[in-house]
């Protein structure tokens, strides 16, 4: 997935495009990241996993899913792309 | 092998200018794990969620300090707990364990105030609607009834007059003061002259005797000079009506209104800073007073109807997050188990919502519905919060009054109400409704019934 | 005087074209030789431009809003205090003030000590109650009333003359010319900031403003008196010149004495053509000029610091006539990693001494 934006460790996410300055928390870098390199929903979700210690409740690939609208909201993925599956 | 950080949702938050920065909320929203010591958990276990917990500590300590600080100021003082703010028995009797008196808005709270043991003399009886029995009970009880309007003034006549009584009674005024909005639908109007009007007629009409005069101005007055206004404009229509007319009046009464902790929806800051003290409010009142020309002899009962600011700060709701989801515009929403059919104060007060464990991660703008399948049910809009599990409970508060009498059944029904006492016990004050409570009251007619 | 070493926290870092007045505190302090102690500043926005401006500021840190509540606020300082250790605390916002007044305790647990006017004093000055400073004292302010109906809109022809002015106790104000268009900004006024709406005589004339510092007792340790020489849109002085007008320190004087006012204040005050004066507002802080008045030989950020640090100020030296400031407006270049420092960690360190 083409997301052209400037991504330091700290969170701090800057969109070159736009000029539009974020904070991403750690799971939300990660995806950046991720998505960046182009990975996929399965490739994401095992990126979480892999990084943090998720409990029972939690539902990674909604809350992927759920990441991907957030950035189509705020015009950072074109509103139409989808993950892979 | 080093442990995985805790997973926490991802979370993208845009920098706006003037939007609250991120130090909003630093180091944490605090959470609270307890109510006067005793752990959250603790009593949702034992009573459910959601469920009311009310402090006796804070509402004993809410009763001395008004009483205290006005008397202080004035000499004869009488605090008259008002029913409708919240009803329940062990809330009522706290007060009256405390000295208060009852003032209540209508036969059925009038009937509450007896049941908890109240002297029939000791009940103010207000409101635009007193039906026939229940201001004949009142004036046959000697109760101190402010007449509201001619026609409840013709009617106490007529009750008199068959009864062969002269009972004595008050009427309440509306008037301006300060920068409050008028509640000019309720009694007679004091700067139009028609109060004078109504004293004269009263007196002229040779059945009832004058002996109080009442006004409330409104309810979360946060305005001191409201208070100060009113008090000096009954202060000087007592002046008068003793110099003009030889009316000695036994009560004064400057009704409720004075504002709690809580925060209105329109308010910029929160209620710690711009609610007064209750010792100001007393000082506004006395300083209002201060032109009554009265022998200390014959100084009048005053009387304060304060229902809001005592019991307010003393009421919490436990509720429990039951769902998050995301809404299309990017914010954050909850569920959680208890909405608008429980918290009618939610229409108007940004009520404060603290977690009871502590929560992690970056807070985001979050809406926080109730559980009704109605685009009203709002509990808290534009929130910042952190991100919250289901099965979270959260601390909704100050929720102490109207919240009580005023929830409803609707989809739902009314959760329990538990109180904490001083020592640390607690207990339940209400108990859970069932729906056997409800459809006990439904009937199906004759006609439906066959097959 | 002793040199003056202690660390102090400065607010209102939004030196934007509608300004707050902390860098012209922090830069009073920082020019004057008597002033040996850093200088933290504390903001809002990542943006504020005091946060660029590292020859005044020693660190600056992000704090919550007024509308956080004191808790988070508290908890903030408490954060900065273990850091700064600062001694003196001077709040350069209007909206700050309610939840420190009255706090002496809280904040002095924290090392912070501060010069403020008491709540009944701060509230003395909204400008719904400035009538009654009128009414009690003799302070001339123009006639007002307190409109809370829209029945009264239609009755203020009687109280005095078109045109007159409509404004809220908490900000704006709309100058109408007759009932039409005071009904329209009654309902206007009402639907933003609530009741009640303020009417007030019209006073046609020139504003000047004072600075002045009371010492809660009545007395005047310092006033400077400026005349806007050139406005902003938003009426803010762009320019200003100091001036010297007794009947003009006399008010204000008089006015410190019978609210006993205690810190400082900014004192609006309209000129008539027959010279007299009318009271507009009191500001219950120092304003984004405060800086002239150091320059024309009163300290009075030094002076409410060393005030809240418990030394003894009693009156600051006559000023000087003449005195004039002009506002740059320059850009600051910043690469994207600044902000982000600003961004992630909430502060900013580092002090340029060239
Ligand atoms: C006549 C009267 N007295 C007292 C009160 C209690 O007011 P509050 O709860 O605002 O103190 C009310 C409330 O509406 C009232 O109508």
């Amino acid at each position: 997935m083409e997301l052209d934006l400037a991504i330091s460790p700290s969170g701090f996410v800057f969109d070159p495009r736009t000029g539009a300055t974020f904070s991403a928390n750690p799971a939300a870098r990660l995806l950046l990241e991720g998505m960046q390199e182009g990975e996929g929903l399965a490739a994401l979700v095992a990126r979480l996993q892999a990084h943090f210690e998720v409990g029972e409740a939690d539902d990674l690939e909604r809350d992927v899913l759920e990441f991907l609208r957030v950035l189509q909201d705020e015009t950072l993925v074109p509103a139409e792309r989808e993950l892979e599956g | 092998m080093s442990e995985k950080p805790r997973y926490e949702r991802p979370s993208l938050q845009r920098h706006r200018s003037g939007a609250m920065n991120k130090m909003g909320s630093f180091p944490g929203l605090r959470s609270k794990g307890q109510i006067d010591g005793v752990a959250v958990g603790e009593l949702v276990e034992r009573y459910g969620s959601p469920v009311f917990v009310f402090s006796q500590r804070t509402l004993e300590d809410r009763i001395r300090t008004l009483r205290d600080a006005m008397r202080l100021r004035w000499p004869r003082v009488q605090l008259a707990w008002s029913y409708k703010t919240n009803y329940l028995d062990a809330i009522c009797q706290i007060h009256h364990r405390e000295g208060s008196w009852a003032e209540v808005v209508s036969g059925m709270e009038y009937e509450r105030a007896m049941r908890n043991g109240v002297p029939t003399s000791q009940i103010v009886f207000n409101g635009p609607y007193k039906d026939d029995a229940s201001l004949e009970r009142a004036l046959v009880g000697q109760s101190m009834v402010n007449l509201d309007h001619y026609d409840e003034l013709a009617a106490a006549e007529r009750i008199a007059e068959r009864l062969g009584l002269r009972p004595k009674v008050g009427i309440r005024l509306n008037m301006s003061a300060g920068s409050t909005p008028r509640w000019s639908r309720f009694g007679f109007n004091l700067d139009s002259g028609q109060a004078w009007d109504a004293v004269r007629r009263l007196l002229g009409g040779g059945k009832l005797d004058l002996a109080g005069i009442h006004c409330h101005l409104g309810t979360f007055v946060l305005d001191l000079d409201a208070y100060r206004e009113a008090a000096g404009k009954l202060a000087a229509f007592a002046n008068r009506l003793r110099d003009e007319l030889g009316v000695k009046l036994d009560w004064l009464d400057v009704g409720g209104g004075f504002a709690s902790q809580s925060r209105l929806k329109s308010q910029y800051l929160p209620g710690e800073q711009a609610t007064p003290p209750l010792s100001r409010y007393a000082e506004a009142v006395a300083d209002g007073l201060r032109g009554l020309n009265t022998p200390p002899s014959e100084m009048p009962l005053l009387i304060l109807e304060t229902g809001r600011a005592l019991v307010d700060d003393a009421g919490t709701l436990i509720t429990t997050v039951v769902a998050n989801k995301r809404l299309p515009d990017g914010r954050r929403a909850v569920v959680v188990d208890a909405g608008v059919n429980t918290l009618f104060t939610s229409f108007w007060y940004q009520h404060q919502i603290h977690p009871a464990v502590p929560l992690h991660g970056t807070p985001e703008p979050t809406v926080i519905y109730g559980p009704l399948c109605m685009n009203i049910d709002v509990v808290a809009d534009s929130l910042l919060f952190p991100p919250v599990e289901v099965g979270t409970h959260l601390l909704v508060g100050p929720v102490g009054a109207y919240n009580i009498p005023q929830s409803m059944q609707f989809i739902f029904l009314r959760p329990p109400a538990v109180l904490i006492s001083p020592r640390g016990e607690h207990g339940l004050i209400r108990r859970a409704e069932v729906l056997e409570d409800l459809v006990s009251l439904d009937r199906v007619p004759d006609w439906l019934r066959g097959e | 005087m002793a040199r003056f070493t202690e660390t102090v926290l400065v607010t209102g870092l939004n030196a934007t074209d509608n300004p707050g007045p902390g860098v012209a505190v922090a830069q009073s302090l920082r020019d004057d030789p008597d002033f040996g102690g850093r200088i933290i500043g504390l903001a809002y926005d990542m943006l504020d431009p005091g946060h660029f401006l590292p020859d005044l500021f020693d660190a600056s840190y992000l704090i919550p809003y007024p509308s956080g509540g004191r808790e988070a606020l508290f908890d903030r300082l408490a954060y900065i205090q273990e850091r700064e250790h600062a001694g003196v605390l001077l709040p350069n916002l209007d909206s700050e003030l309610p939840a420190l007044m009255g706090q002496e305790a809280a904040l002095g647990a924290l090392g912070l000590r501060t010069f403020l006017p008491s709540r009944a004093q701060f509230d003395q000055r909204n400008k719904d109650r400035l009538g009654e400073l009128r009414d009690k004292f003799g302070i001339p302010v123009p006639r007002s009333v307190n409109l809370v109906e829209v029945e009264g809109v239609y009755a203020l022809h009687k109280l005095f003359p078109f045109p007159m002015v409509i404004k809220s106790p908490f900000y704006g104000a709309t100058i109408v010319h007759n009932t039409d268009e005071a009904v329209h900004a009654f309902w206007s006024a009402a639907a933003q900031w609530g009741y009640p709406v303020i009417a007030q005589a019209y006073v046609e004339g020139e504003e000047v403003n004072v600075t002045a510092l009371g010492d809660g007792r009545g007395g005047m340790v310092g006033a400077v008196a400026m005349k806007k020489m050139l406005l902003t849109d938003k009426g803010k002085g762009w320019a200003g010149v100091t001036i010297r007008d007794r009947g003009l320190l006399s008010l204000s004087e008089e006015l410190l004495r019978v609210l006993s006012w205690r810190g400082p204040c900014e004192i609006e005050v309209r000129r008539d053509r027959q010279g007299a004066f009318h009271l507009l507002e009191i500001n219950p802080r120092m304003p984004a000029w405060v800086d002239l008045c150091f320059g024309a030989g009163q300290n009075i950020p030094l002076a409410t610091a060393r005030l809240a640090a418990g030394e003894a100020v009693t009156s600051l030296p006559d000023y000087r006539v003449g005195a004039a400031f002009v506002r740059v407006s320059t850009n600051t270049l910043l690469t994207i990693e600044e902000l982000e420092t600003l961004s992630s960690a909430g502060e900013r360190h580092g002090r340029r001494t060239s």
